[in-house]
């Protein structure tokens, strides 16, 4: 069984809320005593109906003002897959929210009110899935039961999308209608929609092909802990621990160490389930060498006729998330990116991204929260990194204020600064 | 043919073995705490994969109550020496003895608030900077928001509104002093998940988990163990059942479900067609309100 990783994405009152609670009560992932308890908290507000919405809200103060304030992580499992929902909320925030649980995702879910069409909102959905190269993108077209499930009506939001995300990079895009509240095309394919020829929601997310999404071509392996046993048994055992986030890994292989250069080759590689002949993204893994070369946190193996750029001059996207300060030229920051741990400073904000239309405005000097522009850093040591749409485990980082120690910014690498 | 895809479970215990790893690096003095519950033996299974071939870099922490199931502190000790770890106990009945806490009394009283202070009080005294634990998303609404790096103040209270992003797999455990973050490197499993992780691994549990006979009686909905903890009240009723846990709590308050499954299969089985969560099943302390849950770990609760 595969785990895939789904974030949602909708304005409020899409219907998030419910097709979540469908997915999770369908696949049975909801229990009855969670199910009293909204049934209970839905007489108290009043609803007439069971709301399933409610499944969703976790805080009280979001139950009490009937809003979701920060992404939240569902589970559910069918014999095929296990999925994990980052399930962010539409209104305040949305850009830091969606980014956070945008991340890692393997696809994308944005829900339009089949009434509404295309908003400038499931615009700047779509925008942010692809800025975060989520592979896999479904527009869920919801509440069809309240347009006559009416094929003109889908064929026309499909096409108005269609034609906005020629402008975004969108690698596998699809699109369902749906109703969330009736269950139609949510887990069974829908009698009220004969001519929808496409599978359900349910079903197109057990089956989208996501084996082909990682990048198995370029070896990297940031080193993340050295495993020295000093035991009799282990005297002359030195690993290097980390996880895999490129290419593949094979013993007899020749490597090469950044930042020193040294090379040597693969001995063995060792996995919590024995030695293996084989590892790559996302295992988990403990590497020996032949020789005795001096590494340790922060660097990278990898091969020496692929490496990362290694630079300390880089362009990158940044996605601001805080209101306490905004992002100016010359502010520091502390940067952490793979294994490693840096400071940086900001030298230009080179435009500033209307998230809505896309327009870059050059004369912006500053990025406020759930801003997002093209900012050139310089880091006190030199990064081992690779465009972030090349990979986005390398080509990721993220800020932190010095003073605060929170987390302000998330980065996605273009490339050295020119 | 090497399809390059790894199973659900193979990608969490890389997930988990990562934020441990990152822990250990970045931290000056982590601990783990272990309770003997299913969910932290399978932390502690992990984190002796994540280190392998060496020792565990960081000890590990029980949180007594004092109301224990005998079964349970014998596993954890049997548990605690196979891996050579050392074990750190914060003992609930000395923060009473010394006047830290005060006990609650009545039929109904419960110590399991009073971990979150032994607990505080271990995490100062020690001088702790990360705490692992071992909760799930999945087990309750408040926890679906956690994050893997929970950031708690100087008096170790957990502010949800206002939660550092996560991105990736980069984790900030920026912290000043006397503040700590708690690490949740098992946040994506289910329930299920760790049952067929415990079948796959051949993990051993504390016998309590599987189907045993048990005196006991009904509180609230709820099976209790009758024990030298708990007064069973006139008009409650004791008999015998065939039961099984499947949260290990605080003796006083954790409920046994009426279960037959008495191996990991019969248990997989069970909980793949149970309707009930396992904290509303079995949790007491879970039921006194909505937010019950969030308002413990606001406080510092685990
Ligand atoms: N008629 C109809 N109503 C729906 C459908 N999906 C959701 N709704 C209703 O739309 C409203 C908003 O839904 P909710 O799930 O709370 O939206 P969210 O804000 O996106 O999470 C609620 O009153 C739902 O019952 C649908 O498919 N058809």
């Amino acid at each position: 069984m595969e785990l895939l990783r789904f974030a949602t994405a909708g304005s409020v009152d899409d219907g998030k809320s419910t097709l979540i609670g469908r997915l999770l009560y369908d696949s049975k992932a909801i229990f009855e005593d969670q199910l009293a308890s909204v049934e209970r908290a839905s007489v108290q507000m009043g609803a007439e109906y069971t709301n399933l919405a409610l499944l969703t809200d976790g805080l009280r103060a979001e139950r009490e003002q009937g809003i979701t304030i920060d992404v939240a992580y569902r589970y559910f499992a069918t014999p095929k897959r296990k999925f994990i929902i980052a399930d962010t909320p539409g209104h305040i925030q949305y850009t830091r929210n969606m980014v956070t649980g945008a991340s890692l995702a393997d696809l994308a879910l944005v829900l339009v009110d089949a009434r509404n069409g295309i908003l400038e909102q499931s615009r700047r959905h779509a925008f942010l899935a692809s800025l975060l190269r989520i592979p896999h993108m479904v527009v869920c077209v919801n509440k069809m039961d309240l347009v006559d499930y009416d094929e003109a009506r889908f064929d026309e939001i499909k096409a108005e999308f269609r034609d906005f995300a020629t402008k975004l990079e969108i690698p596998d895009l699809s699109f369902i209608p749906l109703s969330a509240l009736h269950g139609d095309n949510v887990v069974e394919r829908s009698h009220n929609m004969a001519w929808y020829e496409g599978s359900s929601l349910l079903h197109h997310l057990e089956e989208v092909h996501i084996a082909s999404d990682r990048n198995l071509i370029d070896a990297r392996f940031p080193v993340q802990y050295v495993l020295r046993p000093f035991s009799n048994e282990w005297h002359d055992y030195r690993g290097y621990a980390g996880t895999v986030v490129g290419g593949v890994l094979k013993p007899g292989d020749e490597v090469v160490a950044l930042p020193s250069g040294f090379t040597s080759t693969i001995k063995t590689i060792d996995t919590p389930r024995g030695a293996v002949a084989e590892a790559y993204a996302p295992m988990s893994v403990s590497v020996t060498l032949n020789d005795d070369i001096d590494i340790s946190r922060g660097d990278m193996i990898c091969r020496p006729h692929n490496r990362p750029t290694t630079g300390q001059d880089i362009d990158a996207m940044v996605c601001w998330m805080t209101e306490q300060s905004s992002l100016v030229p010359r502010t520091k920051l502390a940067l952490k990116h793979t294994t490693r741990t840096a400071r940086c400073l900001v030298k230009d904000l080179q435009y500033r991204l209307d998230v809505n239309t896309l327009h870059r405005d050059e004369r912006a000097d500053a990025l406020a929260l759930n801003e997002i522009g093209r900012v050139s850093l310089r880091t006190t040591v030199p990064l081992f990194y690779d465009e972030y749409r090349r990979n986005r485990l390398t080509g990721s980082f993220i800020l932190i204020d010095e003073g605060t120690n929170n987390t302000v910014g998330a980065g996605m690498v273009l490339g050295p600064s020119q | 043919m090497n399809t390059y895809q790894l199973s659900h479970l193979e990608a969490l215990e890389a997930e988990s073995m990562h934020i441990i790893r990152e822990v250990a690096a970045e931290f000056e003095r982590p601990v783990m705490l272990f309770s003997g519950g299913k969910d932290s033996v399978v932390m502690l299974r992990l984190a002796e994969k994540a280190f392998w071939p060496c020792p565990l870099p960081f000890p590990v922490m029980h949180v007594d109550t004092g109301h224990n199931f005998a079964e349970v502190i014998e596993f954890r000790d049997r548990r605690v020496a196979e891996l050579g770890a050392r074990l750190v106990v914060a003992s609930v009945q000395d923060a009473i003895d010394s006047g830290l806490v005060r006990e609650e009394t009545g039929p109904r009283a419960s110590r399991n608030r009073l971990q979150t202070t032994a607990l505080l009080a271990a995490i100062e005294d020690h001088g702790f900077d990360a705490a692992f634990g071992g909760a799930r998303r999945d087990e309750e609404k408040a926890r679906a928001k956690e994050r893997v790096y929970s950031f708690r103040d100087e008096f170790g209270q957990w502010d949800p509104k206002n939660q550092r992003p996560e991105l990736w797999s980069l984790f900030n455990g920026r912290h000043r002093k006397g503040e700590h973050i708690r690490v949740f490197p098992i946040s994506n499993w289910t329930e299920l998940d760790i049952w067929q992780y415990v079948a796959e691994e051949g993990i051993d549990l504390p016998s309590i988990y599987f189907a045993h006979d048990r005196e006991v009686f009904e509180r609230d909905g709820m099976l209790l163990a009758v024990s030298q903890f708990v007064t069973v009240m006139d008009h409650e009723e004791v008999i015998t059942k065939r039961v099984r846990y499947r949260t290990v709590g605080d003796a006083s308050c954790t409920g046994a479900v009426e279960s037959g499954a008495s191996s990991v299969d019969d248990v997989i089985a069970e909980v793949a067609s149970t309707r009930i969560t396992e904290r509303g099943a079995t949790r007491a302390d879970d039921r006194t309100s909505e937010a019950a849950m969030e308002d413990r770990k606001r406080e510092g609760y685990f």
